[in-house]
């Protein structure tokens, strides 16, 4: 065996008497540094700028440590505690020598708020009682009570407890319309209170109908480009690209214009006499205005993969299916439509993904049923600042995209897909 | 219906722009199972005449007929002609079979039938065992012969074929030409054949119709085109060809005399040019010369240049002051004694010498 190969070594020598294979690597291994030194600025932009403060982002999803980076004292006992008994006065020791350092350092704010994410009502609880806590005497448990009564609840302690882990799954339980408890189980929310497992199949469902929208828009359009004269549909290339040369937010206040009760489109309707001028319709910041503007933006990204993948299309196909005898349609149906799969496949998660976390748009026109998860996301991270529910949503939304993206790799396979 | 013009062109005339005529007043019969080939450069009008046949293409004036019945305004799909493209237009989301059994399908044949006909159509081709591929697992010359079966799967009466042996290497569209014509003779089928290449419209076809300039040039058999163009563009664009410019001195019968621009006197035989005092194209085909004895014809010549092609010796030579006069020599004994600068004489048959038009 060791003398076979050593013999088909001794043959695969090159004419300086190096192994073949050797040389051969080695001069692939250059034109792969080389190929590598030309990605690489790129590459280290996208880990610096994108992915690496994404996915640290995304950690605090998961991950909280507000509560036991500050509470020093009082995170340990918690953790001894099986979260049912009585509160001991050991654990009412620690709450209060964790109050009065946190008065002095002036980080009460941030558990405070941290808190009252948990259990609503708590901010007050804890910045009161952070006030009078270096007045307390020992037994803590009574004057701490005696201060702020909620602190003889259980649920108070429970809620602690919860917040006191840091690596949690809290804000995924919200993030789902759930709520995770001490004993470590989920419960869903109460009816009223379930509202992002609703905005996240709105979400799926508008970008669905934008997809579905532009297809039936779009693909008239990319075949009557694909087949005019080159000179023509160059030109009406031009008009279907000119909307990339707008600002998105000019496109959206555009379509303001056109969709208000006073706008264009309601004034026509009114003077061919489809609505009366009193009752207008309610074009607008609502649902119908975020699938009308987006549908609106997003069709050249549904244009045009279909339309690339249809200039490849000889048409000797449809003319060899009708010299064979098929109408017009059975021709288009059978034969050209099933070679502009891969197009439309490329146009509809291209639209798909796009609009899925699509944001300016419905924010400008979208209202109150309009609305997006991305709208949601940003208002958790601008408004009420719970980063870590921001980034938990931001997470589910990417876990449905990968599964989506899955299915669809399965169903139409990705090697389908062709941009141009 | 008269079994002579089962296709018949009327007057057919067709512009694009409408400023230019791609194809002008064609008049054209075609008789049932008979290979017609249209042969000529590109832009001659061939494949625009096959385009209206197929009705791809609308005549501009003229009537196009197919067993007496005028087709103009009957859509492509409804004319039941058979077509072979030039790159096959196999569908290519489709196996073999399935796009054999697309034309069966659209006429809403039975299953049972379907699978008797594509099994009989795959047969002939001998491309039984490739039922379930792709087009694109088949290498060229299988993808023509599916392009085949699937063009007569149908049992049409009239097949087009639009230069559809253009995209194979030159042994296989050799090799295809025969199978094409053998399949022809079998089926009794009538084909209109497109094709720039004359080598394979000789081979193939009962007629030739020769296309220049949107005109029917010369339309014969075979053998009558090679030998007898009627015009320097046939003589020229069909097999090798000299010319000798000169000028008509005296026409008798069909024997023209003409004198070259060094004075010496030719006869040959009278095609179409005018009378006496014209210009005049002498062709003569490089293997009817003979060099280095007298005849009918005597000229002399200079040997410029020797090929050895194998069975041949290619000769140029400088005859009349044409310095690419070509004298195709059987590879014999005798044509050791050639060498370059030679002087010699060359001499040629009336009879093989064709006194035609002035070319341009």
């Amino acid at each position: 065996m060791q003398a076979s190969q050593n013999k088909k070594n001794e043959q695969m020598l090159t004419s300086d008497g190096i192994p073949l294979k050797k040389k051969l690597s080695k001069s692939l291994f250059r034109s792969r540094l080389r190929a590598f030194g030309l990605v690489t600025p790129l590459l280290l932009l996208i880990s610096i700028g994108f992915v690496f403060p994404i996915l640290v982002f995304l950690t605090r999803g998961i991950y909280n440590d507000t509560f036991e980076k500050y509470m020093v004292n009082l995170t340990p006992v918690l953790a001894e505690w099986n979260g049912i008994s009585e509160p001991t006065e050991e654990m009412f020791e620690a709450l209060v020598l964790d109050l009065v350092w946190l008065k002095e350092t002036k980080n009460i704010g941030k558990v405070a708020s941290r808190m009252n994410r948990e259990m609503s009502g708590s901010r007050s609880l804890f910045t009161s009682s952070a006030r009078k806590a270096k007045k307390l005497e020992a037994p803590y448990k009574e004057s701490l009570i005696k201060v702020k009564k909620k602190w003889g609840d259980l649920e108070t302690w429970r809620a602690m407890k919860v917040t006191s882990h840091s690596l949690t799954p809290v804000f995924l339980a919200s993030a789902l319309d759930m709520k995770y408890t001490a004993e470590g189980s989920f419960i869903q929310k109460s009816e009223d209170r379930r509202i992002h497992v609703k905005l996240f199949i709105r979400t799926l469902e508008i970008s669905l109908i934008v997809v579905i929208a532009g297809l039936i828009l779009g693909y008239p359009v990319a075949f009557l480009l694909a087949n005019l004269p080159i000179r023509i549909s160059n030109l009406l290339l031009i008009l279907v690209l000119l909307p990339f040369w707008t600002s998105l937010l000019v496109r959206t206040t555009a379509w303001i214009a056109m969709l208000q009760g006073q706008g264009v489109l309601n004034d026509l309707f009114v003077v061919f006499g489809i609505a009366t001028d009193e009752d207008r319709f309610t074009l607008i910041y609502n649902k119908a205005g975020t699938l009308i503007s987006m549908t609106h933006i997003l069709l050249p990204f549904m244009i045009l993969p279909i339309y690339s993948v249809m200039k490849t299309i000889p048409p000797s196909y449809v003319r060899a299916a009708k010299s064979m005898g098929a109408t017009n349609w059975t021709a288009f149906w059978r034969i050209y439509f099933p070679q502009t799969i891969p197009g439309i496949g490329a146009g509809a998660i291209l639209v798909f993904i796009l609009a899925i976390s699509f944001y300016i748009t419905p924010a400008l026109v979208g209202g109150q049923d309009g609305t997006m998860i991305s709208n949601f996301i940003d208002y958790h991270m601008r408004k009420s600042l719970n980063w870590s529910l921001a980034a938990a949503m931001g997470g589910v939304l990417l876990v449905i995209i990968l599964f989506l993206y899955w299915i669809y790799d399965r169903v139409v396979g990705i090697d389908n897909m062709k941009l141009g | 219906m008269a079994n002579n013009s089962f296709v018949k062109f009327e007057n057919v005339q067709k512009s694009y722009d409408g400023e230019t005529l791609v194809v002008k007043d064609l008049n054209l019969e075609i008789p049932k199972g008979e290979f017609l080939t249209m042969l000529g450069p590109s832009g001659s009008g061939k494949t625009t005449c096959l385009m209206m046949l197929a009705g791809f293409e609308t005549a501009t004036q003229g009537i196009i007929s197919l067993g007496g019945n005028p087709i103009n305004n009957i859509p492509p799909h409804k004319r039941g002609i058979g077509m072979v493209f030039q790159n096959y237009a196999l569908f290519p989301h489709m196996t073999v079979y399935e796009n054999l059994s697309f034309p069966l399908e659209v006429r809403k044949l039975p299953k049972r039938i379907r699978e008797e006909k594509i099994k009989r159509a795959l047969d002939m081709v001998q491309m039984n065992e490739f039922g379930n591929r792709r087009p694109a697992q088949l290498s060229g010359g299988q993808q023509q012969r599916i392009a085949l079966a699937r063009s007569l799967v149908f049992e049409p009466e009239l097949v087009l074929m639009d230069e559809p042996l253009g995209a194979l290497d030159k042994q296989l569209r050799e090799h295809m030409q025969y199978e094409i014509k053998h399949l022809h003779e079998k089926l009794g089928v009538t084909v209109v054949y497109v094709t720039h290449d004359q080598t394979e419209a000789l081979t193939m076809s009962d007629r030739v119709a020769v296309f220049n300039d949107g005109v029917i040039q010369q339309l014969a058999s075979p053998p009558n085109l090679y030998e007898k163009p009627e015009n320097a563009f046939v003589a020229q664009f069909i097999g090798e060809n000299n010319k000798i410019i000169a000028q008509v001195v005296d026409v008798k019968g069909s024997v023209v005399t003409a004198k070259t621009l060094k004075g010496n006197l030719l006869k040959s035989k009278k095609v179409n040019c005018d009378t006496v005092g014209s210009k005049t194209t002498l062709s003569i085909r490089p293997e009817r010369i003979n060099v280095g004895v007298k005849g009918e014809n005597t000229s002399e010549a200079e040997v410029l240049e020797l090929i050895y092609i194998g069975d041949h010796i290619r000769c140029r030579m400088n005859v009349e002051g044409d310095e690419n006069f070509i004298v195709k020599i059987p590879n014999a004994k005798k044509v050791s004694n050639l060498k370059i600068g030679l002087k010699t004489k060359v001499s040629w048959a009336t009879d093989d010498c064709r006194a035609l038009d002035r070319l341009a």
